[in-house]
């Protein structure tokens, strides 16, 4: 039976490792790392899982050595956030190009300057384009979820790629929330007892991995990982339908709320989705249509299905709790209206940059956000490229 | 290819068929590869000089000294990438190093 429990988001996902119980846990045990390491040590030191513990001296070796136990057939996992997140920079991209499922716990942290630890998304949406899959979550019930299909969808046969769970810092990471855990039998038939790997370091065929790549080979290596990329969309749905299953919990691509007759809608991710439902139901009550989407895989980019979700909108409002500093928009901007392009035209689309370094985002700025968007339907005009929640 | 191999990788190999992330199936398959092509310097050998005592073959890291009956005979220049270990060590002076022409 499945247990109600009152846990922060860390420690939910810290407890969903235990249940895991994965071959290596490779972290950097202070900060810019998280306290799930710091929790998962003590379950090794317990006893209570047998997981060999690596505490290494920086980020970048902490994915190495993940790496090097993945590429020996392990079942790994690791966590951080923010500036560690940006030291692994290097790593991420040999771990998804050398194929190596792994799960990464990111606590959605700025990245410095100005020095800052809060919430913000700079630091996942900065490894976008690593080759990770990247999952989202609303809150600590959201996390523990995606962190168990995560080992499903990574492992699979057709994917063979790095999985990132992110969730908001502090928001998330630090607030106690109810949440329902599964049984450790339940986890252990789920995501099974061991990674079976398709080539390893270890076994009985030998194999060397990680080789010299020069331009005859290189390329065709990046389009077979395209081509995995793009079959994490059909794995990630029906893992999450074995999940629904086993839970009654129901996951997707994103989460639509009140869309279906919506006139004016956000899309963004993660912990705000909440604050924002809010003000969607307060609008509703007035009369207003008006809805969200809440982006929970964002690699691969459920593009056509977006556009689709949005197809009938007359204004969207694109929420990005990280700037790209392109000067036009950010990145769930610019990937969204790529998407809707030829497939959802002739729609008002304003991109707000909020939230920034851990600024509060209030039910007043979502008041405004639909503000802008009716006033926009109404007058048609409107600027693409907004902040919003900055002292002008 | 001479040799049976669990995947063979040629520049023909499409994506669809080659390994992911160019995971190396079989042991040894170097020799699929002329990874001698970037060489700057040659080995040269003067047979006269020679006492056939094999040393170079020991040093060799790309085991690129071709030996019959227990005498060098030449170099596998598909593989040799010239980096002049057999010269130094040779105490006969039969093997000179010298610029690819």
């Amino acid at each position: 039976m499945a247990k109600r429990v009152s846990l922060s988001g860390n420690e939910a996902v810290a407890f969903g490792m235990k249940q895991i119980n994965p071959d290596v846990v490779a972290a950097f045990p202070i900060t810019p790392s998280t306290e799930v390491p710091q929790y998962f040590s003590q379950f090794v030191a317990n006893g209570e899982v047998t997981t060999e513990f690596v505490p290494v001296e920086s980020e970048h070796s902490a994915m190495s050595a993940c790496i090097g136990a993945a590429a020996a057939g392990g079942r790994v996992m690791t966590a951080t956030a923010s500036a560690g997140l940006a030291l692994m920079w290097e790593m991420l991209y040999v771990g998804a190009s050398m194929r190596l499922p792994m799960v990464l716990a990111v606590t959605n942290r700025a990245l410095s300057g100005p020095i800052n630890i809060h919430n913000d998304h700079s630091d996942s949406m900065g490894a976008r384009d690593s080759g990770w899959i990247q999952l989202y979550g609303e809150n600590a019930q959201e996390a523990y979820d995606n962190l168990m299909q995560a080992v499903r969808i990574g492992e699979h046969p057709d994917v063979q790629l790095p999985v990132m769970v992110c969730y908001d810092g502090f928001i998330t990471s630090h607030a106690v929330e109810n949440l329902e855990m599964l049984d450790d039998a339940d986890v252990k038939a789920f995501v099974g007892e061991e990674r079976k790997a398709p080539f390893a370091l270890i076994g009985q065929d030998p194999v060397s991995m990680g080789p010299l790549d020069l331009p005859n080979h290189y390329f065709e290596h990046k389009r077979q990982q395209a081509e995995a990329m793009k079959n994490a969309k059909k794995v990630i749905l029906e893992v999450a339908a074995e999940y629904e299953k086993l839970t009654g919990r129901k996951y997707g691509f994103f989460e639509e709320y009140k869309m279906e007759d919506a006139e004016a809608a956000l899309v963004l991710i993660n912990s705000s989705a909440g604050t924002a439902k809010t003000v969607v139901d307060a609008l509703r009550a007035q009369g207003k249509k008006v809805g969200l989407i809440k982006v929970r895989v964002f690699r691969p980019f459920p593009a056509e299905e977006i556009a689709e979700a949005l197809k009938n909108v007359k204004a969207v409002a694109i929420m990005d709790k990280v700037d790209g500093f392109n000067a036009a928009g950010g990145p769930l901007f610019n990937e969204v209206v790529s998407a809707m392009y030829g497939k959802a035209d002739g729609k008002i689309v304003q991109n707000y940059i909020y939230g920034l370094g851990g600024r509060d985002v209030t039910t007043y700025n979502f008041e405004e956000v639909f503000s802008n968007l009716f006033n926009a339907i109404e007058t048609g005009k409107y600027e693409v490229y907004n902040y919003i929640g900055v002292r002008e | 290819m001479n040799k049976e191999r669990k995947v063979n990788i040629t520049n023909e190999t499409t994506w669809r068929e080659t390994t992911p992330g160019g995971v190396i199936l079989d042991a040894g398959n170097a020799e699929d590869f002329k990874t001698g092509d970037w060489r700057a310097m040659r080995p040269v050998w003067y047979e006269d000089k020679c006492k056939h005592c094999l040393l170079c073959w020991v040093v060799c890291p790309d085991n690129s000294i071709k030996v019959e009956n227990g005498k060098l005979v030449g170099f596998d220049f598909d593989h040799c990438k010239g980096c002049g270990v057999c010269t130094k060590q040779c105490k006969f002076g039969a093997l000179d190093f010298v610029p690819e022409e």
